[in-house]
């Protein structure tokens, strides 16, 4: 391509990172075909590139968890350890890892000092101490929970901040953070960034990867960008405006797309949700929401303020306390699942791993798995029927597989989502409910999975779309905002992104300059969006966490 | 930009992928290779009287082994099988005989032997349903208990004794001959084909891969995880008592200690076969090879002539070296 552009590290300037001509093959699939990458010590180096370009790939070779069919990585000049070596590795990096790492049955401070517990190298452990450390870690991230419970009970997103915590606690002088924002509210983001740059000062080098890219504007001195597993360019940021390193991720000069506009909902449209009184205990309290055809309405609100909970409720996968879903009139038995699937409700789970796939299972059985009644009589399957409807949505969602008998682990992170999505739309629902539905997904790829979105709605679906990233609600045409378990405010088609943002946060709009360059308040936005609007503390205090519970 | 994964066009890596395909068929090899030691120790071996008499013998484990692997896909477990394969035509019969030939005194018509022996497989699995899915207790210790209690029961109502004196109904299928070859056989030949054919393409069978995979996704798919796992172990019962009926007809008794044992064979049939204890994978065409490997070992060394007192000893050495050559053909780590 010819606007890579590799600048040669100047003289004197010190890499933390080398590696060079990486290969890594999966059986037929090229992860990373002749990778490079140098990181200059003290910098924070941002890696973007589309879903399944080999930036998690590369982040596995980084850390030492496989080796690479070709190629040489060096830490400061000097090679690699060996891959048996765990200690030496852990010496030299430390990482946020895209998928979970957390141990659910352990608890959450042992969770953070795992393997090395006794945190005075001694080999007693001291329980108590190890608590108390754990509680004043997890306060600097605002997770106020207690260090002796069970991970297992922890949001999704105090999952992610305890995986922050730990990965930047080793004192490793190298960390690699791997999407690590994108289950966070935009509080917790303020926080993490506020730890990385008083890290960074502190000479500490960073490998920061996201989707998000005024994240990447916002933290990162020099960018890289993958494309097909392969290098394309690493520049300074602030020499790249966004528009071009759009291009350079998706190796088109098209830059990013402005929203379609939908024409507004008629007042006579038939509402199609009904949800009335919804209240769970600690969750949420007298939640109500009509949707109408067509309609797509935003559930936006803190990682405290309830709104997954209230979209698990709908769907059947929480059983609330009081209240009344119905869908074209019809009441849905709570807390059933399969009620709400036959009633005609598709919906995207909240976390991929923990409720949206099976990774053993091939993409097809994944993506089909809610319509698996529909390939034969009697329960029995076609394999030749399913395989023609997978390979229908690996085409209209652009999934990047070997083919859909591919066991769905061997996808790369955004592209699993996207499958999670396919099983969503498989039923032809009525109503959609999308929690997070693009985490992980890239910015081309997002663009895919809203048109799609906008295509249900367009067909006569009520879409509820439970976010707080501002380009998934940009489709909305209206956006309820929930804080502490109630709906306070309904932001009605027209909004800014400062106005939501306020709305969120519960303050009011202040203008606020965007740091870094080249980053247009039209296209790239996202929660970083609220990195300058002062946030009050308590935001995702949250003290209530029975996520696992009631399904 | 291009939406294709990138292609490699080398050939090993294309090789390795189509082999993949036939890891099922893993343990093929090894059981051709048993059967040349078989013919070289003893000409007898492959003889068709042999051979189906080595069919017929596996007839019951490879029953216990299609409901365990059932279970164990769905990511649960049952000890007590080997447990109601005496249990259940025990207390059936018990039901039917006189007193006299340490009957319970009931004396139901004969024909309804059948039925229930059945029927009480069926209600230990929905009872052992009850303990793990209701009540959430462990599937391993509550399974282990039952197998030593529903033992215990045996043996109390019994004193202890085999049961002779059977209904004619009763040992029908297992001593009968279809088309030459023992029904007993037949039937599990049909089970098997059900059962692959009832997980490869069947919804329901479908589900029991997402179920041990991935409980909570499963659920969030609209499966009913519970009554989906009650179900395997409603049947994972009444095969065992299915196989315990096998059993009673081969032997023409039941023996107090009827099924004793076998649920380390079952596990290790299951294992090298390819099924994991963590459950979601495996198939049920491992699972047979696993059991035609087990049993033509056994076959083999009882025509060695290993001596009776070493055969327990030298059989248990062997199913170990058994699961580290399936864990090496199959390139996959046992779980
Ligand atoms: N374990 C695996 N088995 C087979 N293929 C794999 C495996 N892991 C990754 N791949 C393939 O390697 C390619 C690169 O994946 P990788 O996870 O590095 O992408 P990524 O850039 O991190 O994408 P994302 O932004 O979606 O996380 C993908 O095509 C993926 O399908
Ligand atoms: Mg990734």
């Amino acid at each position: 391509m010819s606007t890579a552009t590799d600048l040669p590290p100047a003289a004197g300037v010190r890499l933390a990172v080398q590696a060079h001509g990486i290969t890594k093959r999966y059986g037929r699939t090229v992860a990373l075909n002749q990778a490079k990458i140098s990181i200059v010590d003290g910098q924070t180096h941002g890696l973007v590139g589309r879903n399944g370009a080999g930036k998690s790939t590369l982040v596995s070779i980084l850390t030492g968890l496989q080796a690479p069919d070709e190629g040489t990585v060096a830490f400061g000049g000097e090679p690699a350890p060996p891959l048996g070596d765990r200690d030496a590795w852990r010496g030299r990096v430390a990482c946020v890892y895209q998928k979970s790492t957390i141990i659910p049955a352990l608890t959450v401070a042992e969770n953070l000092f795992i393997n090395r517990q006794s945190l005075t190298g001694g080999s007693l452990i001291n329980w108590g101490r190890m608590r108390r450390r754990a509680g004043d870690l997890l306060a600097e991230y605002g997770v106020l929970v207690d260090p002796a419970r069970p991970a297992a009970e922890l949001t999704v997103e105090q999952r992610q901040l305890v995986e922050i915590a730990r990965a930047l606690s080793f004192g490793a002088r190298f960390i690699i953070l791997d999407e690590p924002t994108a289950q966070l509210d935009a509080a917790a983001i303020d926080r993490l960034f506020a730890r990385i740059r008083a890290l960074q000062h502190a000479g500490v080098t960073f490998l920061f990867i996201s989707h998000h890219l005024r994240e990447v504007y916002e933290i990162c001195q020099t960018v890289t960008v993958f494309r097909d597993a392969r290098h394309i360019l690493t520049s300074p940021v602030a020499d790249l405006s966004q528009d071009r390193l759009v291009d350079a991720m998706t190796g088109e000069a098209v830059g990013l797309r402005q929203v379609a506009d939908r024409p507004a909902v008629p007042d006579s449209a038939p509402a199609v949700l009904a949800v009335s009184g919804l209240g769970l205990a600690d969750q949420f309290t007298d939640v109500d929401l009509t949707v109408r055809r067509g309609e797509v309405v935003g559930l936006a609100g803190s990682a405290s303020s309830g709104k997954v909970a209230v979209g698990e409720a709908v769907v059947g996968l929480r059983r609330p306390d009081t209240g009344e879903v119905r869908v074209a009139g019809q009441l849905i038995r709570p807390g059933s699942v399969p009620h709400a699937l036959a009633g005609g409700i598709g919906f995207v789970p909240e976390d991929r791993h923990r409720e949206g796939l099976v990774p053993l299972l091939s993409v097809a059985e994944n993506g089909t798995m809610t319509i698996a009644d529909r390939f034969g009589r009697f329960g029995a399957i076609a394999p030749g029927r399913r395989r023609a409807a997978a390979q229908r949505f690996i085409t209209d969602l652009a999934v990047k597989t070997d083919g859909p008998d591919q066991p769905v682990a061997g996808l790369s992170g955004g592209n699993q989502q996207k499958v999670v999505m396919a099983r969503a739309l498989a039923n032809d629902p009525v109503v959609l409910v999308l929690i997070n539905p693009t985490a992980g997904v890239d910015v081309r790829s997002k663009e895919t999975l809203l048109d799609v979105v906008d295509q249900a709605a367009a067909s006569g679906t009520a879409v509820v779309i439970v976010s707080d990233e501002l380009d998934d609600l940009r489709p909305c045409d209206r956006v309820l905002v929930m804080s502490h378990g109630r709906v306070v405010r309904t932001v009605a088609r027209g909004w800014t992104d400062n106005e939501l943002v306020a709305a969120i946060e519960g303050m009011t709009a202040q203008s606020a300059g965007q740091p870094g360059g080249g980053s247009d308040a039209g296209s790239g936005g996202s929660p970083a969006g609220a990195a300058d609007v002062n946030v009050d503390a308590d935001v995702s205090a949250d003290e209530s966490s029975g996520e696992n519970s009631g399904v | 930009m291009s939406e294709t994964p990138i292609q490699a066009t080398a050939g090993p890596a294309r090789q390795r992928l189509s082999l993949g395909r036939f890891r099922d068929l893993a343990l093929v090899p090894a059981i051709l290779v048993l059967i040349v030691v078989g013919a070289l120790v003893d000409p007898v071996f492959l003889s068709s009287a042999n051979l189906i008499n080595v069919l017929q013998q596996q007839t019951e484990l490879s029953l216990l082994v299609l409901a365990e692997s059932l279970i164990l896909i769905a990511g649960k477990f049952d000890l007590s099988l080997e447990s109601t394969v005496g249990l259940a035509p025990a207390l059936s019969v018990a039901l039917i005989i006189p007193a006299a030939s340490h009957g319970l005194g009931t004396e139901l018509p004969a024909w309804t032997a059948v039925p229930i022996c059945l029927l009480i497989g069926m209600a230990v699995g929905a009872f052992n349903g009850f303990l793990i899915l209701k009540l959430k207790l462990s599937a391993f210790i509550v399974t282990l208990g039952m197998l030593i209690v529903l033992r215990g029961l045996q043996i109390g109502f019994t004193g202890g004794q085999n049961l002779f004196d059977l209904p004619l109904s009763f040992t029908y299928l297992g001593s009968a001959q279809w088309l030459g070859l023992p029904a007993s056989v037949w039937l599990a030949v049909v089970a098997f084909a059900l059962g692959i054919v009832l997980l490869a393409y069947f919804r329901q069978g479908r589900a029991l891969y997402a179920i041990g995979g991935n409980v909570d996704a499963a659920r969030a798919a609209g499966i009913r995880t519970d009554r989906v796992v009650w179900t395997v172990l409603v049947l994972g019962g009444l095969i065992a008592a299915l196989a315990g009926l096998l059993m009673t007809g081969r032997l023409g008794s039941v023996a107090a200690a009827q099924g004793q044992n076998m649920i380390f064979t079952v596990f290790a049939a299951a294992v090298i076969g390819g099924v994991s204890m963590d459950g979601g994978k495996g198939t049920l065409f491992g699972a047979l090879c696993g059991v035609l490997v087990l049993g033509l070992i056994q076959n083999i060394l009882t025509l060695g002539g290993v001596s009776a007192q070493w055969i327990q000893a030298i059989y248990g050495v062997i199913i170990l070296v058994a699961l580290m050559l399936a864990r090496l053909t199959s390139g996959k780590a046992q779980d």
